[in-house]
């Protein structure tokens, strides 16, 4: 029997694999494919204190191996989170994970103290979303503010914190290692690069926030070098993702040393796709004889 | 239940310009499928990512075939135009809510314009009552005319004057005299917020069939919203996802 089995600050999970936030709802969508069961975790659309209405539409844009989102953190808001959605979740045998997002400091604070005695695994803290003009990339483009945010939120929550990374930076090394000094648990990266796409017979933007957060293949390979480069910085477990299709994909950003991998786009490309994912790195083990998958974080030379 | 299938190709021919119909054997989605809903066909060129939501024209529930129809617009939809008998192509479905069967209209009036002709083909099949159809096309190719004729009785409207009534859907209503006690629409916004505005006019009430971009189809992303009347009970705000609480609203919920 070979190992799939990852450790992330503390909690085990049965495979690498999770879900990329917003891509997999927070309430068990795609269990209506699957028995969600199959991943390592889900990861949950970002939850604020309070409902937030997102942005207007065109949210989305198709582009070339990828797309741009901005659909502006749209949320029900921890309370209809907390009451209707995690029970769902909790239906399934896996772990969860939920993503955090806020305007302000105490905004995020309030919601990691809401979660603190739930059912909850680990906490994401979106500090990355280039889609909302408050908040979110604020404290996560420069290190000062992101190590202090990390500290602020460390102090107030009792599960693992993630700290997601926006690669929209200089220098993923310093955000990584600012990450780390606040105290973060794990760091997860890459979230969406910004981009814009013009309709040119229209003469408009395509998406109506003007810009949006590229996603998909398209961004792999930055993805795969920013991993390699906060893996080299910093001594935390880092989730890695961006752009990833299948088990082939991950074993890049594993390799590259990601400890888990999340799944985002590719689920709107193909609904099983986080779990053929599962089945592609297990394939990979088997084909190259490899016990357990641990061997393999950061085994690039 | 929504399901992932390898549809065979059974049929496609271009019954208009750039208009194509395209019938498929789907067993598990056409089981399950009804009048409004759609499926989100995959293309097989990998660099696009995003399935395209297409509206289910018929359903032959006995031999599991599903017909789609629908304009070959952009780079998705003249892939999918190239295919013939005999080729598979990756869909998932049924998907969103469908029109609602259950009201016991007695004078429905179901209204399609352009693109949003080929539902109510399905439609005409399920509705009971004494059905009339208004069809709104851009010229005198009046594709689905046939099918459309065989449940309801059929009046056309055209941009251009060259058939039925010189206008749009509403000038064909009006010209006709035609009486109804509900509407059930689908086609460009515009015609939608008319036909919302007529029906708040007429007091009936009034099923609209709304199209956004969309990336997941099953409600995850919150890409295809609408602004709602009210706070939504699954959003908790006002918007709802046209993929899982739509594509059909009724016109009173929603802002158009």
């Amino acid at each position: 029997m070979r190992n799939m089995s990852v450790n992330l600050a503390g909690v085990e999970l049965k495979n690498p694999v999770m879900t990329a936030s917003g891509t997999f709802g927070s309430s068990g969508e795609y269990g209506e494919f699957y028995d969600l069961g199959a991943l390592g975790a889900i990861v949950t659309k970002g939850v604020a204190n309070v409902p937030w209405p997102g942005n207007p539409v065109p949210r989305i844009a198709e582009t070339k191996s990828g797309m741009l989102n901005a659909i502006g953190l749209q949320n029900p808001g921890i309370d209809v989170f907390l009451e209707r959605d995690l029970p769902l979740l909790k239906q399934y045998d896996t772990k969860i994970i939920v993503n955090v997002c806020g305007k302000t400091v105490e905004d995020y604070c309030e919601v990691v103290e809401r979660l603190s005695d739930e059912p909850v695994d680990m906490l994401e803290i979106n500090v990355s979303c280039p889609n909302v003009k408050e908040g979110g990339i604020a404290f996560g483009q420069k290190p000062d503010a992101l190590e202090a945010i990390t500290r602020e939120v460390k102090r107030h929550a009792k599960q693992p914190v993630i700290m997601k990374l926006s690669p929209n930076v200089t220098d993923i090394a310093e955000m990584a290692r600012a990450a780390e000094a606040g105290g973060a648990d794990v760091l997860s990266l890459i979230n969406t690069i910004t981009g814009m796409k013009i309709d040119i017979h229209k003469r408009a933007f395509a998406i109506a926030n003007k810009t949006g957060g590229l996603s998909g293949p398209a961004v792999k390979p930055v993805a795969v070098r920013m991993v390699y480069q906060a893996a080299q910085a910093v001594s935390l477990p880092i989730i890695g993702m961006g752009g990833i299709m299948n088990g082939e994909d991950a074993m890049e950003f594993i390799l590259a040393g990601a400890t888990a991998v999340s799944v985002g786009t590719a689920n709107f490309a193909n609904p099983f796709a986080a779990k053929e994912t599962v089945e592609g790195i297990r394939a990979y083990m088997e084909r190259y004889q490899v016990e357990d998958i641990r061997e393999l974080i950061g085994a690039v030379k | 239940m929504k399901y992932k299938e390898t549809a065979v190709i059974l049929e496609q021919r271009e019954i208009s310009e750039q208009i194509y119909s395209l019938w498929l054997h789907a067993d598990d989605i056409v089981r399950e499928a009804r009048p409004g809903q759609f499926v989100s066909v995959y293309c097989r060129d990998e660099s696009r990512l995003l399935p395209r939501p297409i509206s289910i024209c018929e359903l032959d529930k006995e031999s599991g075939r599903l017909r789609l129809v629908y304009r070959a617009v952009g780079a998705g939809t003249q892939e999918f135009s190239g295919y013939g008998p005999g080729e598979t192509l990756e869909l998932i479905g049924p998907l969103g809510n469908g029109f609602p069967l259950d009201k016991g209209y007695e004078k429905p009036l179901l209204i399609g314009g352009d693109i949003g002709v080929p539902p109510m083909v399905e439609l005409a099949k399920w509705l009971s009552g004494d059905k009339t159809i208004v069809s709104g096309y851009r010229n005198g190719d009046l594709f689905l005319k046939e099918e459309l004729s065989r449940n309801a009785a059929l009046y056309v409207a055209t941009e251009d004057g060259s058939a039925g009534t010189k206008g749009n859907v509403l000038d064909a209503v009006r010209e006709n005299r035609l009486e109804a006690d509900a509407i059930f629409a689908c086609g460009p916004a515009p015609m939608l917020r008319a036909l919302k505005a007529y029906a708040a006019e007429e007091g009936i009430d009034c099923y609209l069939s709304l199209e956004e971009r969309m990336a997941c189809g099953i409600g995850a992303c919150l890409a295809c919203v609408c602004t709602s009347k009210d706070v939504d009970a699954h959003t908790n705000v006002k918007n709802k996802r046209i993929c899982k609480d739509g594509p059909v609203f009724a016109a009173e919920e929603i802002e158009l």
